[in-house]
């Protein structure tokens, strides 16, 4: 797996002295970037000159939901009354097809963990907690040495790493919480908000991994330096996890607003012609070729699409790998993923992978209105986004592979159907059976 | 024969609340089942299921609350109110009298925590509640201990009529109405309540329908029938 | 301010009762789950909803106070039954 970026004035910014080092020690680190800067404390009743900077550079988070950074920072700040507040950084990282907070972490801990103690001493929290998916125990090594490491830098805000279990809906905010409050790690329903009453019922920051690497660069050379790469809307660099087939798939570094082909071009090029694109994830959006070409990576030109780029996923997908087959795993997959506390959620998702496996299978002529009626039924139903999303990734898949679908409810399946998966699934086997129901009821 | 004043209308009352009260918490078990397992009928809708479990619940309760008075009120057996809700601290069979009262405060505790559900929150409220299902065999145990009845044959239908009711119901739940739970959970309940049913089976004969229950299960001397002026070698009760 | 009823999706156990006792507001979906209407309630329907609340055996249905033209945390799909009832 690769580590680069497009060869783009001003990159590479997060990625910086990991093509030379590998892995930035906390020396290298050094040597790179630069010591943090000693911001001083808010005073009382003033916040932080950091949270302006955040806000003038106009970061926004990294984790999907694209939020504004500063925002937040002010809620946290705002709910603070007497009690010291959290920070908490989020690499769980639960999307398969994403590595950008993985490979972030293992190469550059160090920027990660100085955003993290920047935004602390800015919102005046009284510890950081690192979320790392239990189920990558090399970043957890990496993650934990790096912390260690930072001992002589005699910071006064105690971290600690936290290892958070594997899986799509256990890194939601709201899940996050929960299980470093002891609970399960599963999303509750909204309110009250996190940075109001987080973990231990204190304000909470929750921000990406990638997010506090941010305000680490901002807080060393300012918004101007920031806004130097990007869109208006969405300045500043982003990681994005290239998959599918190109000569050399991996994370990159990007500005926003960088497009599609040069991306790919930097990655060597396609191996073979393109279908289609998935951007955002396995709750984003599909876009098909014939309007990928033109497309350039940020939010303003992927609307209009029903796309956004969300926590950095481009998967492309090849002409050899059957779009079919492909939606149903990943439907399926999804429908295994729900935490499995609401009906709409449980039941309706698996209704429709069944639905479409029948459909892709030419058990059941047209599945397209049924597709419809079951999304109407449960969109907006869960207590989280993953139902939502998921129906969004079906609902796009119907959509722009419409003469697939068509030609494989008519005639079953196609050659391609069996054929090595393209998008990428943690140990998923196709023709599982759906999990149990038991256990629906609390 | 001849009825007596206040004394033998209190001692019919309190056996007769009694009956109703193991009648009525039975029924208020099985519809508790039949809520849980989601049953309804387009004559039986969900929400008046639900409601018939509340009320007849709370009827449960009144009854009670009559059978203890009456028993208290009535001057053949010396119980008193204290007695009456602190269990084994009766002279009068003080075990078998004091599982109807830890019956009794388990279903108070139940209906407490029912009626300040919203305040308590959920979890707590479902904790209590499983304790609903200890009451209902302690006060079948009461009434077939302290009950001088046992030996007619109307009291040991109702009992044993009742007991078919609640393990059927308890079947019932553990075969669909318990999600989330290990077979091994659910064997065991099975198992305690043929258990139950097999202890009363085996003890039922040689304890209260055996011979001088009334003396074996702490009924104080001077209330017990006098044998002595009967003709001699045989005994009466 | 206007009250709106909502249901709590993870206390929800698809007991049923809401849709028995306010079924102008409420219809369940295939899997006995409720769709509730999240607009703004009918006088004439506000104790038909606070029955509906009590019987909730999960606590499940929430009737809340919302400032006029707040909006709702997410959008509620329209029934297809919305005549009131007398």
């Amino acid at each position: 797996m690769s580590v680069a970026t497009p060869t783009l004035a001003g990159l590479p910014r997060l990625l910086a002295g990991v093509a030379e080092h590998g892995s930035l020690d906390l020396v290298a680190h050094l040597d790179v970037h630069g010591p943090a800067p000693e911001l001083p404390a808010p005073g009382r009743g003033r916040h932080s000159a950091l949270i302006d900077e955040v806000e003038a550079a106009g970061l926004r988070g990294r984790g999907g939901a694209g939020y504004p950074t500063a925002l937040k920072m002010h809620a946290v700040t705002a709910a603070r009354g007497r009690r010291r507040t959290m920070v908490v950084v989020n690499a769980a990282e639960g999307e398969p097809a994403s590595l950008k907070d993985r490979t972030l972490l293992e190469s550059t801990p160090h920027l990660v963990l100085d955003g993290a103690a920047l935004a602390a001493r800015a919102v005046a929290a009284g510890e950081i907690v690192v979320c790392v998916g239990e189920d990558t125990p090399e970043v957890l090594a990496t993650v934990s040495a790096a912390a260690a490491e930072r001992n002589r830098l005699r910071e006064r805000i105690p971290m600690r790493i936290a290892a958070v279990p594997g899986g799509y809906v256990a890194g939601q905010e709201s899940a996050i919480v929960n299980h470093l409050d002891g609970r399960a790690a599963k999303p509750r329903h909204t309110p009250p908000m996190i940075f109001e009453r987080g973990v231990g019922g204190r304000p909470t920051l929750l921000s990406n991994a990638e997010t506090f690497a941010h305000v680490a660069q901002i807080a060393r050379h300012g918004a101007g330096w920031f806004r130097g790469l990007g869109t208006a809307e969405h300045p500043g660099s982003t990681l994005v996890t290239l998959g599918g087939p190109v000569v050399a798939p991996g994370v990159y570094e990007i500005g926003h607003g960088t497009s599609l082909r040069s991306l790919v071009d930097a990655a060597g090029g396609l191996t073979e012609s393109l279908r289609a694109v998935l951007i955002g994830g396995y709750s984003g959006t599909w876009i098909g070729a014939s309007q990928a070409g033109d497309l350039t990576l940020d939010d303003g030109c992927l609307a209009p699409h029903g796309a956004s780029t969300g926590a950095g996923v481009v998967a492309l997908l090849g002409e050899s790998a059957c779009p079919v087959a492909e939606t149903v795993r990943v439907a399926s997959w999804l429908a295994d993923e729900s935490a499995g506390q609401c009906g709409p959620c449980i039941f309706g998702l698996d209704a429709v992978a069944g639905r479409l496996d029948e459909w892709a299978a030419g058990l059941a002529g047209d599945g397209r209105e049924e597709q419809l009626r079951l999304a109407s039924v449960i969109r907006g139903r869960g207590a989280c986004r993953h139902p939502d999303g998921a129906l969004r990734f079906v609902a796009s898949a119907i959509r722009v592979f419409a003469a697939e679908f068509a030609d494989h409810g008519s005639r079953g399946p196609c050659g391609a159907c069996t054929a090595a998966p393209s998008l990428p699934l943690p140990g998923y086997e196709r023709g599982s059976p759906t999990p149990a129901l038991a256990g629906a009821w609390r | 024969m001849s009825v007596l004043a206040s004394t033998t209308a209190y001692w019919y009352l309190t056996r007769a609340t009694g009956a109703v009260a193991l009648l009525l918490a039975t029924a208020t078990l099985a519809l508790g089942v039949l809520d849980l397992r989601r049953w309804a009928t387009p004559a039986w809708p969900r929400f008046v299921v639900d409601e018939l479990h509340r009320n007849l619940a709370l009827l449960t309760l009144v009854f009670l609350v009559g059978h203890i008075l009456t028993s208290v009120l009535d001057s053949f057996a010396p119980i008193s109110i204290t007695a009456a809700v602190i269990p084994f601290t009766s002279s009068y069979r003080p075990f078998w009298l004091g599982l109807g009262a830890l019956s009794f405060d388990l279903l108070v505790a139940v209906t407490i925590t029912s009626l300040l559900r919203r305040r308590i929150g959920f979890a707590t409220w479902r904790a209590v509640h499983w304790l609903s299902y200890a009451a209902w065999p302690i006060a079948l145990l009461h009434g077939l201990g302290t009950g001088s009845d046992v030996k007619s044959g109307w009291l040991l239908t109702l009992s044993i009529a009742c007991l078919v009711v609640v393990l059927a119901c308890v079947l019932a739940r553990v075969a669909a109405g318990w999600p989330g739970v290990t077979p091994r959970l659910r064997g065991a309940a099975v198992a305690g309540a043929g258990g139950f049913a097999l202890f009363l089976v085996l003890w039922l004969p040689g304890g209260p329908l055996g011979s001088e229950w009334a003396r074996r299960s702490g009924t104080p001397k001077n209330l017990l029938p006098k044998t002595k002026r009967t003709v001699q070698g045989s005994e009466r009760k | 301010m206007s009250r709106h009823l909502r249901v709590d999706p993870i206390a929800c156990e698809a007991h049923g009762m809401c849709a028995e006792l306010l079924p102008e507001l409420v219809e369940l979906d295939e899997w006995g789950y409720p769709i509730v209407d999240g607009r703004a309630l009918a006088p004439e329907l506000v104790e038909h909803a606070q029955r509906a609340v009590r019987a909730c055996p999960t606590f499940a249905l929430l009737v809340e106070q919302r400032a006029a033209h707040a909006h709702p945390s997410r959008p509620r799909p329209q029934p297809k039954n919305s005549s009131a009832v007398s």
